[in-house]
């Protein structure tokens, strides 16, 4: 797709009197800009020049066939792969103004700004609290009160705070599955991020889990912007304002849910979500 | 489309989108047929073709039902989007036009043959111009369906003035016959009637265009569609 095409249909989404994100209201301003991106795996070109807003509290989903380069976007965002060698990033992914690909950039700082949940629950070998508390003293220096008061905080915005507040010191892998995933974005929580990205964080779970998340999402953007990769569109239809559409590396679309779902303007989109992918 | 569309992944699902458009394309010729028949009733004076007309209309209703339910088990088990989606949503609500225009058909044959017991109105050419209009926007409109063609639709969406036109024609003669002579009255009421049916009918026919384009585009026509119906503000004065 022509990168002509990708900035026609963006600006027309984030246009005043245009087209409304899916809670009615228009798309806000963006918290996370990024500009003319490209990423390499070594030699391979994983992300061609992409150039997408996540607007401040809402919730952007990215759809996609798997390798198109959505999960490797997430990844760019809180810079976790600086963790492997040989994976490089070009262009600009602006944080507040703050070009996170910069070279000084504090990786631990940047990623209790930008926090992130995995496909898998991945909690601790530990308590619950101490699943929460592990990541908040990493940031800060609580007293006792304080920090009591943080977790059950977090555990309260993650919706488990009823189902666990008896068993605080129980090991967290004895929860169940969608109690895991709500712990790891509890955990996420703690440390008061302004953006979370969220990794298919439902593809493990039973539908009521994946609808307990659902929930929490649309909670959870009143405070806070939210990336979220689903393989389920009828999820990324639920939960996300402005939904993209990447293909081969490429963002090939980005707009309101509503609209991506009704009439999306590319075909490549409309063959993806109608499943004509040929 | 412009492009047209490669076939679904599922197939059995492409298989179910297709037997749709057929059933609104099967109801859509169905009701092309009423239309003409209800009306060579009247210009031929014939109550058989005309009663014909009545008991068909079942067969319309019988698949609108078929339509809607069909359409709901798609969106129910399919979960569509996008162009599919939109064809479902555009099926139903044209299954609802089409059966409004199946009783406006069976309702001007019923007074077809009324009419055709009481004495001759001067000649019923209006009728069966507008007839014809109204017919080839429905064929139009259904066309653009099957064909997806929405420059076919649009152009149905905008051609209904001519009908509106005739009908305020055959409006003013209508009630030019009842003041000269109450014992037209009776004939030239039902004629009314069937005129505005005909009428009804070529809006139905618009509202289907504009389906039509939504289903293929995905965009709306703009709300104000020309019109030129003026019989409600009609007034005939009695020769002096």
């Amino acid at each position: 797709m022509g990168d002509s095409m990708t900035q026609t249909t963006r600006t027309d989404a984030a246009g005043p009197g245009g087209l409304r994100a899916r809670s009615g209201a228009a798309l806000n301003e963006a918290r996370i800009a990024v500009r003319e991106l490209d990423f390499y795996y070594g030699a391979h070109k994983a992300l061609k020049n992409i150039n997408l807003d996540l607007p401040d509290r809402q919730v952007t989903g990215m759809i996609g066939p798997s390798g198109c380069g959505k999960s490797t976007l997430l990844r760019v965002l809180n810079r976790m792969y600086s963790l492997y060698p040989g994976q490089r990033a070009t262009g600009q992914v602006l944080l507040d103004g703050q070009n996170l690909l910069d070279v000084g950039v504090d990786l631990n700082a940047l990623r209790a700004r930008v926090g992130m949940v995995f496909q898998k629950p991945t909690p601790f070998p530990m308590t619950i609290y101490e699943n929460i508390a592990f990541g908040i003293r990493l940031h800060e220096r609580l007293s006792k009160a304080q920090m009591d008061e943080r977790v059950e905080w977090a555990l309260t915005r993650a919706a488990i705070w009823g189902e666990v507040k008896d068993r605080l010191n129980s090991n967290a892998m004895g929860l169940s599955g969608g109690q895991q995933q709500r712990l790891c974005i509890a955990r996420t929580i703690a440390v008061r991020p302004e953006v979370i990205l969220l990794d298919e964080p439902t593809s493990a779970l039973d539908p009521i889990s994946t609808l307990k998340i659902e929930e929490l999402i649309d909670e959870l953007k009143r405070d806070f912007t939210i990336a979220i990769v689903t393989h389920n569109m009828q999820q990324a239809a639920r939960c996300a304002d402005q939904v993209a559409f990447f293909y081969l590396g490429e963002l090939v679309e980005v707009a309101p849910a509503e609209q991506m779902f009704t009439a999306p303007t590319q075909k490549r989109t409309q063959e993806y979500i109608t499943g004509r992918f040929g | 489309m412009e492009n047209p569309q490669s076939e679904h992944i599922v197939r059995s699902y492409e298989e179910q989108l297709k037997r749709l458009r057929e059933l609104v394309a099967r109801m859509g010729g169905l009701a092309e047929r009423q239309v003409a028949d209800a009306v060579n009733a009247l210009i031929r004076r014939d109550v058989e073709l005309a009663s014909e007309v009545i008991g068909r209309d079942g067969e319309i209703d019988a698949l609108e039902m078929e339509i809607e339910n069909f359409c709901v088990r798609l969106l129910a088990l399919r979960q569509p989007m996008a162009s599919d989606l939109r064809l479902i949503v555009a099926a139903m609500k044209i299954s609802t036009d089409i059966e409004r225009i199946g009783d406006y058909a069976r309702n001007a044959a019923k007074r077809a043959i009324v009419v055709s017991q009481q004495p001759q109105l001067g000649s019923l050419n209006g009728f069966q111009w507008m007839a014809r209009l109204v017919q080839e926007n429905l064929k139009d409109a259904m066309d653009a369906l099957v064909k997806e063609d929405p420059a076919t639709a649009e152009r149905v969406w905008g051609a209904d003035a001519p009908v509106d036109d005739i009908y305020n024609g055959i409006f003013r003669e209508m009630l030019t016959h009842m003041m000269e002579d109450p014992r037209n009255i009776t004939a030239a009421t039902h004629l009314l009637f069937i005129a505005k049916n005909l009428e009804r009918i070529g809006d139905h026919a618009t509202n289907i265009a504009e389906t039509v384009h939504y289903a293929l585009l995905g965009q709306n026509l703009p709300e104000d569609r020309p019109k030129s119906d003026a019989s409600a503000y009609t007034v005939v004065r009695p020769p002096a």
